[in-house]
């Protein structure tokens, strides 16, 4: 059985006053980290609550084009695991919103798994999201995540079997990131009774809330979402708006996204 | 030790969207293996179809020109398509068919395993997309051409290094999004459970062949056994012959570049230089930085630039069970032009890699030993690699005037 967390708390008492709320995506040292600074700037401005911070990877499979050249691009500009660690620790104390950290399985193997736990967890980091590492392999990370107080986010996703969401919405701390379609992040998702109908088996697999992400990219998907899910995760669509019009730009677009 | 897992290395790192799809791969695998119908079927196909079983030729000039001892070729370069690499996607074409799938897609560095899977879907009539790094689209056109010309679509990556590791996590992407009828024929022993043991399952063909003939032929086991390591699937599979003949020294021949003191090569055991990790869906010892970031990597053979190595020679190694070389640039072109000079044998410039590391310690070895090398495949089809790395300059005169008569070609029709 899952305990309420913290961050799980926060995201319902949030919820008192919104229909849903939305989470946006960056990539840490895209295009760097001073950027990075004026986009989460315009990003909290805009009404986003929650963030997710991408620690580049020069393998990240589980990402779209977009992402994955914004990984590359960062690790070509130079980024390393250590400056963005003491960028987080910046933004944590800067922004009064819960941060996430998005990365690859091997960032954490490189950098020593418990002392990467230890370091973020104590940075103030509310929950990690780890796409390579599926449910089997992640117990111990995901018991000394819950000893510091930190969430570790699972994904459920259209191919996971019933049996399977059960176990994975069983093990489920703060929320889920439900993946909405097959397919790598970036692309058009299109909203319908497909995504309805995945959102009611998220729904009967776990208590906790539940994020959507792949796709989401309008006001239009975002309103759909409402009454289905927790949270909209935006995160290529606002990169590449970013890459278009940069960080300015930013801000009325997830203002837009409320609707 | 779980499924899936060789020692501390293997595993299944994979995103959760792929879940289902490896674990229907795992139950077709396990029950193809189960099937001795199935393995049958395949051992005929190759037979027909791929030239089986491939000679174990003896290397006549280049025994007599090292005493008493007695070297060995095993000749994948003699399949189908002129490598080892049919015997793995025969095997998987094969396993497609029975799982009811209708789409190919795979990643290729030199084009040797693109040409192998465009082939395979040809003939078993699968629709065929194959990714490849930008830059070894570049330097391998011919293979590019024959991909297109058997029917498939061949897209250059452009992210990362343009290389194979690109190439592989493109190819990822794909699946991701396809896997309801479409299956990745992944090209070596690595990536996530099933495909390490699955390919070298396939590939295990050349060690049990090569076991039966050099007893046919010198009444005895070899005393040395070399084949070259990219992924590792060719020497997976000739090794898997003598596994359990301890009195049968197995050796590993990785791409040493252009030497083991920088960052140009691509040796990730006999380099000492890598670490363990996990990246593309699996955990062995990778060629990285201290944050966890793969390396680029260098080899004048395009296969065998891979920043990972087969989970089961990382176990092999660490069980002391295979020793782990490096040939680097310079000694893999002399041994290539060795062994076309002295047995009248291209080989590929990946193969050229055993071929340097046996030329290397022949001397040393005791005065009767018997050596097979694994020819993983054939070098004729690299001719525009190979013409390069030789600085053939009648070669380059060739093409320059045909770039010409092109050139003026082109002039005319606009």
């Amino acid at each position: 059985m899952s305990r309420k967390s913290a961050l799980e708390g926060h995201i319902k008492d949030k919820l008192q006053q919104q229909d849903i709320l939305l989470m946006s995506h960056i990539v840490l040292g895209y295009p760097s980290l001073q950027a990075n600074r004026e986009v989460i700037r315009a990003m909290v401005a805009g009404g986003v609550d929650l963030m997710e911070l991408q620690i580049p990877f020069s393998e990240p499979i589980a990402d779209g084009p977009t992402i994955a050249r914004a990984n590359q691009a960062a690790l070509d500009g130079g980024f390393k695991v250590r400056e963005g660690l003491a960028f987080i620790r910046e933004v944590v104390a800067a922004f009064n919103i819960p941060f996430l950290i998005m990365t690859y399985t091997n960032i954490l193997m490189a950098y020593g798994v418990e002392r990467f736990i230890d370091e973020v967890a104590d940075i103030g980091v509310k929950g990690l999201i780890i796409p390579d590492l599926p449910l089997e392999q992640a117990q111990a990370a995901i018991e000394q995540c819950r000893a510091k107080g930190m969430d570790w986010i699972g994904l459920m996703t259209p191919t996971s079997v019933d049996e399977r969401l059960g176990k994975i919405g069983a093990a489920a701390d703060g929320f889920v990131y439900c993946v909405a379609r097959r397919g790598v992040t970036g692309s058009k998702t299109s909203f319908d009774e497909h995504v309805g109908a995945f959102m009611h088996r998220c729904r009967q697999a776990t208590p906790v809330p539940l994020a959507v992400g792949f796709g989401v990219r309008s006001a239009e998907d975002v309103d759909y979402l409402k009454g289905k899910a927790e949270i909209a995760v935006v995160g290529s669509a606002a990169l590449d708006l970013f890459d278009q019009a940069g960080a300015a730009a930013l801000e009325p677009f997830f203002r837009g996204l409320r609707g | 030790m779980s499924k899936g897992y060789f020692g501390a290395f293997g595993g299944a790192y994979i995103p959760e969207i792929l879940h289902e799809t490896f674990a229907q791969l795992t139950l077709a695998y396990e029950t193809a293996r189960a099937d001795e119908a199935f393995w049958r079927h395949y051992i005929e196909l190759m037979r027909n179809y791929s030239g089986r079983p491939t000679p174990l030729t003896f290397a006549e000039n280049l025994s007599l020109a090292h005493g008493k001892r007695r070297i060995y070729i095993k000749r994948e370069d003699l399949n189908q398509t002129g490598a080892h690499k049919a015997n793995n996607v025969m095997g998987q074409g094969l396993l497609v068919r029975r799982m009811g799938k209708t789409r190919v897609i795979a990643e290729t560095g030199a084009g040797q395993h693109g040409v192998a899977t465009a082939t395979m879907a040809a003939r078993l009539g699968l629709a065929c997309t194959i990714y490849m790094g930008a830059k070894d689209v570049a330097r391998q056109r011919p293979n590019v051409f024959w991909m297109e010309q058997l029917g498939a679509t061949v897209i250059p990556v452009t992210s990362g290094s343009q290389t194979l590791k690109d190439a592989v996590n493109e190819a990822m992407r794909d699946w991701v999004g396809s896997m309801d009828n479409t299956h990745y024929v992944l090209g070596t022993a690595c990536g996530a459970h099933p495909f390490p043991e699955m390919v070298s399952w396939f590939q295990s063909v050349i060690g049990q062949e090569a076991r039966v003939q050099i007893l046919e032929q010198e009444g005895r086991l070899p005393d040395h056994v070399y084949a070259c390591v990219g992924g590792g699937s060719n020497a997976m599979g000739i090794f898997q012959g003598f596994l359990e003949d301890p009195q049968v020294e197995l050796i590993g021949v990785e791409a040493g570049g252009l030497g083991l003191a920088g960052h140009n090569h691509a040796s990730r055991i006999a380099s000492g230089k890598s670490t363990v990790g996990i990246a593309q869906g699996y955990k062995t010892c990778f060629l990285q930085d201290e944050d966890g970031q793969m390396r680029d990597t260098h080899s004048v053979a395009a296969g065998l630039d891979y920043v990972g190595v087969s989970p089961i020679l990382a176990d092999l190694h660490q069980q002391g069970r295979v020793r782990f070389e490096a040939a680097t640039d310079v000694e893999v072109v002399e041994a290539l032009k060795r062994m076309v000079k002295s047995e009248g044998i291209i080989p590929a410039l990946e193969s050229s890699h055993a071929v340097a590391g046996a030329l290397r310690e022949l001397p040393q070895l005791k005065e009767d030993a018997v050596v097979i090398i694994n020819l993983s495949g054939r070098g004729d089809k690299d001719i525009f690699t190979i013409a390069e790395a030789l600085g053939d300059a009648k070669w380059k005169t060739y093409i320059q005037e045909r770039a010409a008569i092109y050139a003026a070609e082109q002039g005319e029709r606009s």
